[in-house]
């Protein structure tokens, strides 16, 4: 076990950028390394990714090891899972940190389980146990209701996945400089076995960042109709922020799924989500309750996501909205 | 064709009340059900077999004796045997031991039923634990590919097809069989039991497994022989008395709500 040491921040890149997911994790990571007396290393895979090579250096990495070639252009579980075996294999890290991503969350099993190590899924609290030096990871259990503490007292490396949004990203320092050690590592011919046949692309709405937005307003089936969601863009507008939206607005095919908060849709963690004709069902709160504050919009006083909420207003989202829009409108002028 | 469907039971979670004055969840008495995703899972191999008669659809599931309940509603909805896996040396396994298990009772389901699966589908994750693990750990453990989150799959030529979501809208995903596919909500419904099927589903004889049947290595199952262990549960610090505003028009309120807002920094 002694000879697995430093933390390890795998950087999810897309086109050669580094996820939001993955750079917001090297704050945390340096944290712990440094009370663990350890180094902080970003793990970048990926095609082209010199960009991310450098914002993972400028967000705190003492060290990166980059595998960049054309194989890794499209994320693949097998694919990944053997280069990051390789990696680990050779370097021996005592920790890894995955953003709880869809791939994230595809890949970290498959890869603890080729480890035969252990893995904590979509952690929202990272400590170090100051008794046996071994990660505390926190993580919501029964859809949130509860919390478990877990740790992973002797196999190696212990992993974790990290809910998106928990750990904000600190300011970049483009000054900073880390040595940079580069792996050439090639997908032995028949390991991938899945192969994508076609991309169902959302168009524009694709863009949608959900879990790198400050600012959340969604809607529920309390819009009523599809039209309604223009006086959720409305305020989104107005506070720079992002639409998203409950299942049953997704199922009734007002909005994409891509917009979808929950359980079956993302996990956010903005500073301010505001739900609109949401009824506040278990599985959307899976999704949202970590948010910093939440406003509640709804014509039932009763309805259970007031009980999350820090503020809500008791009315109809069609005189709320407009009008809130319009206060906060005058507010910012 | 034959299907294997992993299916767990789990508390009823949205039945599951908080103490707020002790801040304990109430779990006691709460009632089980099958994982939601795995009623999905089901239903997806059920759904093969409709089309194609010739298909057999397996059910199993680790756990508890009680577990059988979970394992009978299955087989009243279309499953056409079931296996339990249970000994109390399996409690609290975590992922990677449950996946262990389940990785080696597929083996043996194999050599008893003098077949072999083309295909083992899972839910996307189990509700009580959240990990979304086991699913991907199975398909390690066997050395299969594996396709998470599917919303619908087709099978042909020795393959089969999986619309998946992902964060950036749904794509089409090819794996060679055998395979692990994993489901997440789909578009249609479980169907239900009738009278009559829950019945003979109350008949059926359900084989059980036990560590020793699967030869298991017990250092590498339940607690002890698991990776990652649960230090502790707690009930987070619920957010107490939010502000609610109530006012005869929308405009009183949107002015009240940004004030406050505006007070608190918020906006
Ligand atoms: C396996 C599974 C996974 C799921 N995953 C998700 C998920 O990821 N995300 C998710 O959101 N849900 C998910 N769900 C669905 C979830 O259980 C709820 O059905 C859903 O969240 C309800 O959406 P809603 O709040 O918009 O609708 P409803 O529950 O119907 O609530 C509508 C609310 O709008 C209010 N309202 C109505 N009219 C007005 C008005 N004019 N002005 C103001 N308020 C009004 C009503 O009072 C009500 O509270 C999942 C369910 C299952 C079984
Ligand atoms: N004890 C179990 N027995 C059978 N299948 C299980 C068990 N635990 C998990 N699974 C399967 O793995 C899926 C994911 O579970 P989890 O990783 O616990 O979220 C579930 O939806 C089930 O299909």
């Amino acid at each position: 076990m002694s000879e697995y040491k430093n933390f390890w921040v795998f950087i999810e890149s897309q086109n050669g950028e580094a996820k939001n997911a993955s750079l917001e994790l090297l704050s945390p990571g340096k944290k712990l390394a440094d009370a663990a007396g350890e180094k902080l290393v970003a793990v970048v895979l990926g095609s082209q990714v010199e960009a991310a090579v450098k914002a993972a250096i400028s967000y705190g990495a003492d060290e990166v090891i980059k595998v960049d070639s054309a194989e890794y252009a499209d994320y693949s579980t097998e694919g990944y899972t053997y280069a990051l075996e390789q990696l680990v294999n050779k370097y021996k890290p005592a920790t890894i940190l995955i953003g709880a991503t869809g791939k994230g969350r595809d890949l970290a099993p498959r890869l603890a389980g080729r480890l035969k190590t252990g893995l904590v899924a979509d952690c929202t609290g990272l400590d170090i146990d100051a008794s046996t030096g071994t990660v505390l990871w926190t993580r919501p259990v029964y859809g949130g209701k509860s919390m478990a503490s877990i740790e992973i007292p002797s196999a190696r490396p212990q992993i974790g996945t990290v809910r998106q949004g928990v750990f904000k990203r600190g300011e970049p320092d483009t000054g900073r400089s880390a040595d940079i050690i580069g792996e050439n590592i090639s997908i032995p011919a028949g390991t991938i076995r899945t192969s994508v046949v076609e991309k169902i692309a959302e168009a524009a709405e694709g863009a949608v960042k959900l879990e790198e937005a400050d600012v959340i307003v969604s809607g529920g089936r309390g819009l009523g109709k599809p039209e309604n969601f223009s006086l959720v863009k409305d305020l989104a507008d107005v506070l720079g922020g992002v639409v998203g939206a409950s299942r049953a607005a997704v199922d009734a095919g007002w909005i994409s799924h891509v917009h979808q908060v929950g359980q079956t849709g993302k996990t956010v963690g903005p500073k301010l989500y505001i739900a609109c004709g949401i009824s506040g069902a278990i599985q959307h709160l899976a999704g949202m309750s970590g948010s910093d504050v939440i406003i509640a919009i709804n014509r039932d006083c009763d309805a259970p996501i007031f009980d999350i909420a820090d503020y809500g207003i008791v009315g109809d989202i069609k005189e709320v909205l407009p009008a809130l829009t319009e206060a906060i409108k005058k507010l910012k002028a | 064709m034959n299907i294997l469907v992993c299916i767990k039971q789990v508390p009823d979670i949205e039945q599951i009340k908080i103490d707020t004055s002790k801040n304990v969840m109430l779990i006691e008495g709460v009632p089980t059900i099958v994982n939601t995703f795995d009623t999905y899972a089901l239903e997806t191999a059920v759904k093969v077999k409709d089309a194609d008669p010739a298909t057999k659809v397996y059910v199993v599931t680790m756990g508890p004796e009680k577990a059988k309940e979970a394992l009978k509603s299955c087989l009243s909805v279309g499953a056409d045997k079931a296996y339990l896996v249970s000994d109390s040396v399996l409690a609290d396994s975590d992922t990677l031991a449950t996946s262990y298990v389940l990785g080696s009772a597929v083996k043996a389901i194999e050599a008893s039923e003098a077949l072999s699966f083309d295909l083992i589908l899972c839910g996307k994750q189990a509700v009580d634990g959240d990990t979304a693990q086991v699913g991907s750990q199975l398909a390690e453990y066997l050395n299969y590919p594996q396709i998470t989150s599917a919303l619908e799959i087709a099978l042909d030529g020795g393959k089969v097809r999986a619309k998946r979501e992902t964060e950036e809208g749904n794509e089409v995903m090819e794996a060679a069989l055998p395979a692990v596919v994993t489901i997440t909500k789909t578009a249609y419904e479980p169907r239900y039991a009738s009278v009559k099927t829950k019945m003979a589903a109350n008949r059926a004889q359900i084989p059980l497994l036990t560590a020793a049947d699967l030869a298991l290595d017990t250092a590498l199952v339940g607690l002890n022989g698991s990776a990652a262990k649960v230090v502790k549960t707690f009930v987070p610090e619920r957010k107490k008395g939010g502000v609610k505003i109530q006012e005869e028009t929308g405009e009183l309120a949107a002015d009240k709500l940004t004030a406050l807002l505006s007070n608190a920094g918020v906006i």
